[in-house]
């Protein structure tokens, strides 16, 4: 494999891991926004917070990081994308801005009108972020970001079939996901109405996601033809792992079984990101940009692997250290 | 190769990104700098609360440690923007250059992770780690948060300085990443803005303490408060007037047009004398102050020193000078004034082991933060505005790495209101945490929510 190639395999897991971890702390935002009033909803929104308030700045992270691999390293393709997506890319970005501060304000904060102001706004933007990079991600899934500043439409590029239903899928996994993680961090707190609570809605998600990827292939073989002859070609293999996970994980959750389902549920969502990467290689931005015509200089390149690399063995203990603290039942004080 | 340059945005809709970039730049560089010097501050309290089992050390830590968790995250968004808007903005840059100065970038990405890491750990396990660990869980936030100041101005450096790529027929070819990392603006600038956000964090929050005082709270703990980042910015103002002296004269061989418009110099000459205040009106430098031969001395250490003027590039290729020239006597004479708060507290620590006695010491460091916050703000002015019109030094002209899509005006105006709205709102809640009884910045009201809703005793310890 060339740098290049080991690259974009990096950069993709960045963005595996930012969907898996991120994705689902903007999930939890989700069910922040359908716990319900005040009091009754109060406890799930402790325990939302409980999950995502130390580990979420460092979940994002990995958009960051895959922004700077790309722009390093397939500049063209970032910029290409920048420029045309500008608008949903500006409306997320805003509604990173909006999310971070929220939760940030309302940990700082007592009131009860701060906490609903703050936490509406937490919440929404948890909905709204993820659905604008869904957008962004239909958008270059579906080829309407050719290669090349602004030469896509500044519109129809995110608002067509494919963007809305990325936008959805987003939403969706995003909420399934978090709801089946909290499953497990509610019966460490010694709550099984919680869990129960989260079980039925992980349920619900799963449901929901599930006939949204379903009627999306209808959508797909019409708007994508390309990615559709690619997700039922090559890449059938990794899409069907896809649909096995997603089934086993349904009857893991009637079933109780917490913390293997977050396992196959992760594979699930996983599943989806990579059976797109396999129908779409060695294509990144369709017809024309493909790794090797869009990739930097091959100096840089390994200048960045090198750097990835020790960087990564800096950071993987560091990670692992970070969610074994918190998964962990806090010592009596 | 698709044709790059197809379109060209318009003069407002340029204006409006400019203005974008500003607007969030200069609101994330003050956050930025809490992100570098703050962390610091807090550990150090926390450890000689730890050593000297002194409560007010530790309630300090506390608190700092609060108000740190809310800037960190309003920095980290802020800052996550800024990389957004690098490819809404200015597509071109990143199209033509992104592989050229991006390899600080990806560092800089490995540094804020091990930052967010260790800050969720330092802020959220206070009482999950003993207390020694505790301690040193802070540590990586201290060296990553100076260490992505490093990288992210070694970018910036790159673009006053641009090496380690050829021109090959207009192509960018053998691209040198480390050389570009190590570009020769970059020890300089760097160590001045490591600098200027310890002095930042320190004269703000001993700013903080100094109100507390001023209005009769003369306790322990404000007096710590207030001396420890006091200190620590006292300690640092002297060397960053020498390294401020030094980057200064950097750009009289490296960007001499921008030394030009910071002294409002038009011609070319030796005997330059230096210019304080005035105005640069119809391409004259009026009403201002000229010191005989100053500026030939300081650049070369004797009168006869050629310093070159703004003659020397063509009307196209020189920067404004009224911003550049202003912002930069303003910065010069908060530095100085930063100078004398500091040698007079130090005189009087020196004589007494105490504050300065007169109140218009504590009146003055009140007003301190507000100060650092400005000439940081004017320092980021002067360099920026002084590189224009370009975006890469003598390479890329602003004006064409412009995204053309149009409408950048209505984002500007989005960006505009949102940032409004985020400065309200951290400022409130800021000063909500200075108000309030502190606590360990882990026991908060999730936690009661959690215990009562789900009706579980956790066991509390004896």
């Amino acid at each position: 494999m060339t740098a290049a190639q080991w690259l974009l395999v990096i950069a993709w897991l960045g963005i595996t891991a930012y969907a898996l971890l991120g994705g689902a702390d903007f999930g939890g935002g989700f069910w922040d926004a359908l716990a319900g009033g005040p009091q009754r909803g109060s406890a799930q929104r402790g325990l939302i917070e409980h999950a995502i308030g130390p580990v979420w700045e460092a979940n994002h992270v990995w958009l960051i990081f895959v922004l700077v691999l790309f722009w390093t390293c397939f500049p063209l393709v970032f910029a290409s994308v920048a420029s045309t997506l500008y608008i949903p890319l500006t409306l997320a970005a805003f509604g990173i801005i909006a999310r971070g501060a929220a939760f940030a304000f309302r940990k700082a904060s007592t009131e009860l009108w701060q906490l609903r102001l703050f936490g509406g706004a937490f919440a929404l933007s948890s909905i709204l972020t993820p659905f604008f990079l869904g957008t962004v991600a239909g958008g270059v899934a579906s080829g309407r970001v050719p290669l090349g500043i602004t030469r896509g439409h500044i519109v129809e590029s995110w608002l067509n079939p494919t963007s809305i239903l990325g936008g959805l899928l987003a939403v969706g996994t995003t909420a399934y996901l978090a709801a089946v993680y909290l499953t497990a961090d509610a019966r460490r707190h010694g709550s099984v109405e919680l869990a129960e609570t989260f079980r039925r809605r992980g349920l619900a998600a799963a449901v929901v996601t599930g006939l949204l990827v379903l009627g999306g292939v209808a959508v797909l073989r019409a708007d994508a033809p390309r990615l559709y002859a690619g997700l039922t070609g090559r890449a059938l293999p990794v899409a069907a792992l896809s649909a096995l996970a997603g089934v086993v994980s349904v009857v893991l959750l009637i079933k109780r079984r917490y913390v293997l389902v977050r396992i196959t549920a992760a594979l699930a969502v996983a599943a989806v990101l990579w059976g797109w990467a396999v129908a779409q290689y060695p294509v990144l931005l369709p017809p024309g940009g493909t790794v090797s015509r869009t990739a930097a200089e091959p100096g840089v390149l390994r200048a960045t692997l090198a750097t990835t690399i020790v960087g990564l063995l800096l950071l993987v203990p560091s990670l692992i250290w970070l969610f074994a603290l918190f998964q962990t039942q806090r010592p009596t004080r | 190769m698709p044709d790059l340059f197809a379109a060209s945005a318009t003069p407002a809709d340029l204006m409006a990104a400019r203005v974008q970039m500003a607007v969030s730049l200069g609101w994330h560089i003050i956050v930025a700098c809490f992100g570098v010097g703050m962390p610091v501050l807090t550990v150090f309290a926390e450890w000689r609360g730890y050593r000297t089992g002194d409560d007010a050390y530790v309630r300090l830590a506390h608190r700092w440690a609060k108000v740190m968790g809310v800037l960190f995250a309003v920095g980290a968004v802020s800052g996550t923007v800024l990389s957004f808007e690098m490819g809404l903005l200015w597509p071109e840059l990143m199209a033509t250059y992104g592989q050229v100065f991006g390899l600080p970038f990806a560092l800089e990405g490995f540094a804020f992770f091990i930052e967010a890491i260790f800050v969720g750990i330092y802020l959220y396990a206070w009482d999950r780690l003993s207390p020694r660990a505790h301690v040193l869980s802070g540590l990586p936030v201290c060296v990553a948060g100076v260490a992505s100041a490093f990288f992210v101005v070694s970018a910036n450096a790159w673009m006053n300085t641009p090496r380690g790529f050829d021109l090959v027929g207009g192509r960018v070819t053998h691209v040198r990443p480390w050389a570009a990392m190590f570009n020769p603006a970059m020890p300089l600038q760097v160590i001045h803005m490591i600098l200027a956000a310890f002095m930042v964090t320190g004269f703000c929050i001993a700013g903080v303490y100094a109100v507390g005082m001023l209005r009769g709270r003369r306790d322990r703990h404000h007096r710590l408060g207030f001396l420890i980042p006091f200190i620590a910015a006292a300690i640092v103002t002297p060397v960053q007037v020498v390294v401020g002296d030094a980057l200064a004269r950097h750009l009289a061989t490296a960007q001499p047009p921008k030394l030009a418009a910071i002294e409002g110099l038009t011609r070319t000459g030796s005997h330059v004398p230096l210019s304080v205040g005035g105005v640069f009106v119809d391409g004259e430098l009026r009403y201002a102050i000229h010191i005989p031969n100053a500026l030939s001395l300081l650049v070369g250490y004797r009168p006869s020193t050629v310093i070159q003027g703004l003659d020397m590039v063509a009307p196209a290729d020189r920067p404004p000078v009224n911003p550049v020239h202003l912002s930069f006597q303003l910065m010069v004479a908060i530095g100085f004034g930063l100078l004398v708060l500091s040698a007079w507290f130090a005189l009087a620590w020196w004589r007494r082991r105490d504050l300065p006695r007169s109140p218009w010491f504590l009146r003055l460091s009140a007003l301190s933060g507000v100060g650092a916050v400005l000439a940081l703000e004017a320092g980021w002015v002067t360099t920026e505005v002084g590189r224009q019109p370009w975006v890469v030094w003598q390479h890329m002209r602003t004006a064409d790495a412009v995204n053309p899509a149009p409408g950048l005006w209505a984002g500007l105006l989005a960006v505009l209101a949102v940032y409004a709205v985020l400065t309200v709102a951290t400022a409130y809640v800021l000063n909500r945490l200075r108000t309030r009884p502190v606590t360990a910045p882990q026991e908060e009201w999730a936690d009661e929510a959690l215990d009562a809703g789900t009706g579980t005793a956790r066991e509390h310890g004896p």
